[in-house]
């Protein structure tokens, strides 16, 4: 028998050599601030446990290079990044002097390049599994469930990036807590705004342009610049309308932030439920009218579900997208992750940059699977005809 | 009965249908025909107010088609479009509920009505009340379009142009499917369309419309044996006028007493059907029988020739 290789396989296994032999594993910093020394896997951890953690690197890559069945290569791919998540908690502890407090060891770019390999190739084999959507869900779950479990476990309480979160676990929750509030609450208030004037705009041939046109223009405006122009105006609500200042509206913080993020999350909606209404076959409004619905029985019970998906789209965009976006919030004083980052860059310790950074990626990437998979759940409904 | 009376309509500059008074009989099957842009489908649009009319007015059963509002007028007349228009995201049993829904009937009663129509439409209930309208043929999903006109039991059915999309073979069974159904539920149909042929086989009554107006409305043989100008002449085929003329009648019809020999000829079939058999058989007469297979006499050539002819 022939032997095939795996096209994505070939580029996974040049990328995890690297990751492997080319570049270290951890770094180890006499502190938090200064420039740390990188270690090799061998250099990680006792001699045999190196080498079997490249051994079993390598037969992972076995299983991405040839083509292998997908069940494999995720299973292969899960277990490498489960290996790789407990490893980098094991090698803090071998590497940390015993006694020394002040010595912090970080994931070092070997690390980093191993893990973006292997999440590739469980990607590329969840892909091709072709899961239906609660499989993906079920996905996501085991994968959050596997990082709680490493978390809670105090596997990772030697790295450095666990040290930051040790000392300061109570604001994190609380930032935790401002980040998702920002996120969803201005995801939620545009929604409400923004479906109303999607439906507008698809009714009202002349205002969709202008409309399209004034929210394309906010799209541009640079979000630092957004802040400074919201400080004016929220200021002076807050001193002139009675009960504004009571509740939190102020030329800075949470206010500015979250209408800033409500005005970019407001093209996204709009746009795609102008969209998705146009989408709408034009045989079914007919017969819609013609059954005798009224305007109302129509958008409800035939123009929606059939624009749900296009919608969904445009409300999985704004998500991740405001996930992202509410980190600068920090700058005005509106909290979040943005937080830790802007105190870690002020402090240039990356490893507490990496405190903001990292979970701001897990929940929009967390975020980006369950939206696609209520898509898919939608879309596997209402658009069979579409593709027909 | 529908009662159009003086019906204009006008866009900015543009009449579309330019003063048109006709009635229509009820329980009968009435077909406007006419050139793409002719007004037709504009015309029957306007009497389930899909379109308002700039002048004239529209009476069903006596009554102003505007004494209702437009949504519940709809939900009283049946309405059937080219391509189906089913809804995608329900299946065909949801599809037929929709008026009865509307109407807020209970769920038995809506359960039993889509019953009975997948039946009466040749579509086994248990197979096709939980599909997807994109899991039927084009056959399959016109006829869950007309079912779901029915559902209500409207005693006005709209139909526009509802056979357009079917090949010639299905479309053959459709309209005597159509018809059968017609003689069920004593529905009257407007249908419109640009087929003459259809026109022909289906109508009670032909309307010839052209730049807005009905040129000629009476019963097909009469617009064969005295088209009203040159337009519906041509419309109607100078070459196929004396076939078009042994279409409007059945075999029955041609039936006189005696004796023929060979393959005997159902009564229900057209009388240009029975032509056709004839001069292919090479039989001068040809029995007929009724559909149960009792004899009814028989069909001669001369006399289909006799019917032909402008004469009689």
């Amino acid at each position: 028998m022939r032997i095939r290789f795996d096209k994505l396989g070939v580029a996974i296994t040049l990328i995890a050599a690297y990751g492997t032999l080319g570049s270290g594993f951890a770094v180890l910093k006499p502190n938090r601030i200064v420039q740390g020394q990188v270690k090799s896997i061998l250099e990680c951890f006792p001699a045999w446990a190196g080498a079997a953690l490249i051994v079993l690197m390598l037969l992972t890559v076995f299983v991405a290079l040839f083509r292998t069945p997908p069940w494999l290569k995720l299973g292969a791919a899960a277990s490498a990044l489960a290996t790789l998540a407990v490893a980098i908690g094991l090698a803090a502890d071998f590497l940390t002097p015993a006694g020394n407090s002040y010595a912090r060891v970080s994931p070092a770019s070997g690390f980093w390049i191993l893990l973006f390999a292997f999440a590739l190739l469980a990607a590329d084999a969840i892909t091709r599994l072709k899961p239906a959507p609660w499989m993906r869900v079920l996905f996501l779950f085991i994968a959050a469930a596997g990082i709680a479990l490493i978390f809670l476990s105090g596997i990772w309480s030697g790295l450095s990036i666990m040290k930051e979160y040790a000392g300061r676990a109570d604001v994190f929750w609380a930032e935790a807590g401002k980040h998702v509030m920002l996120a969803l609450g201005s995801l939620v208030a545009a929604t409400v705004v923004g479906l109303p004037l999607g439906v507008l705009c698809h009714r009202v041939a002349p205002l969709r342009a202008s409309v399209l046109n004034i929210l394309n223009l906010i799209q541009t405006i640079p979000s630092i610049a957004l802040f400074g122009i919201l400080i004016a105006p929220l200021a002076w609500i807050a001193a002139t309308v009675p009960g504004a200042a009571a509740i939190g509206i102020r030329g800075i913080g949470v206010a500015p932030a979250f209408v800033a993020l409500f005005l970019y999350s407001l093209l996204p909606i709009v746009a795609n439920t102008v969209v998705g209404l146009a989408g709408v076959p034009r045989e079914a409004n007919e017969a819609a009218r013609g059954t005798g619905m009224t305007d109302m029985q129509r958008l409800f019970q035939i123009e929606f579900p059939l624009a749900l998906p296009v919608i969904l789209t445009g409300i999985r965009i704004v998500l991740v997208q405001n996930i992202g976006l509410a980190t600068i919030a920090a700058l005005i004083g509106g909290g979040g992750f943005g937080v830790f980052v802007f105190q870690g860059i002020g402090q240039t310790a990356m490893d507490l940059v990496l405190l903001g950074a990292v979970p701001t990626v897990a929940l929009a990437f967390a975020a980006a699977v369950l939206l696609d998979a209520l898509i898919q759940a939608n879309s596997r409904i209402s658009n069979g005809a579409g593709s027909a | 009965m529908i009662e159009i009376e003086g019906i204009t309509k006008r866009y900015d500059d543009t009449t579309v249908v330019d003063g048109v008074s006709m009635v229509i009989e009820p329980r009968t099957v009435t077909v406007v025909v006419g050139t793409s842009g002719s007004g037709k489908t504009t015309l029957m649009r306007m009497i389930n107010r899909l379109v308002e009319p700039t002048f004239g007015t529209i009476r069903i059963d006596g009554e102003d088609n505007r004494s209702m509002p437009a949504h519940e007028l709809r939900r009283r007349i049946g309405y059937a479009i080219q391509g189906h228009g089913l809804f995608p995201h329900r299946t065909v049993a949801q599809n037929i509920a929709t008026v009865p829904g509307l109407l807020g009937w209970g769920k038995s009663r809506t359960a039993a009505k889509v019953e009975e129509l997948l039946a009466l439409f040749q579509l086994d209930p248990a197979t096709f009340a939980d599909r997807y309208p994109h899991e039927l043929s084009g056959g399959q999903q016109q006829r869950v379009g007309v079912a779901r006109a029915l559902a209500a039991e409207p005693n006005i059915l709209l139909m526009d142009e509802p056979f357009g999309a079917l090949d010639p073979i299905i479309r053959a069974k459709a309209q005597d499917d159509l018809l059968a159904i017609q003689k069920h539920f004593n529905t009257t149909i407007v249908l419109v369309t640009h087929d003459m042929n259809e026109a022909f086989h289906l109508a009670n009554k032909i309307a010839v419309m052209d730049k807005g107006s009905v040129l000629q409305y009476g019963p097909p043989a009469e617009l064969v044996r005295a088209p009203a100008n040159t337009f519906v002449e041509t419309l109607i085929g100078e070459t196929e006028r004396p076939f078009r003329l042994l279409s409007t009648g059945t075999a029955c019809a041609a039936a006189e007493p005696g004796e023929a020999e060979g393959e005997p000829i159902r009564e229900d079939l057209s009388q240009q059907e029975v032509l056709a058999e004839l001069l292919w058989s090479g039989r001068r007469a040809a029995p007929v029988v009724s559909a149960g297979g009792a004899p009814m006499g028989r069909v001669t050539l001369e006399a289909l020739v006799k019917r032909a002819s402008r004469l009689q």
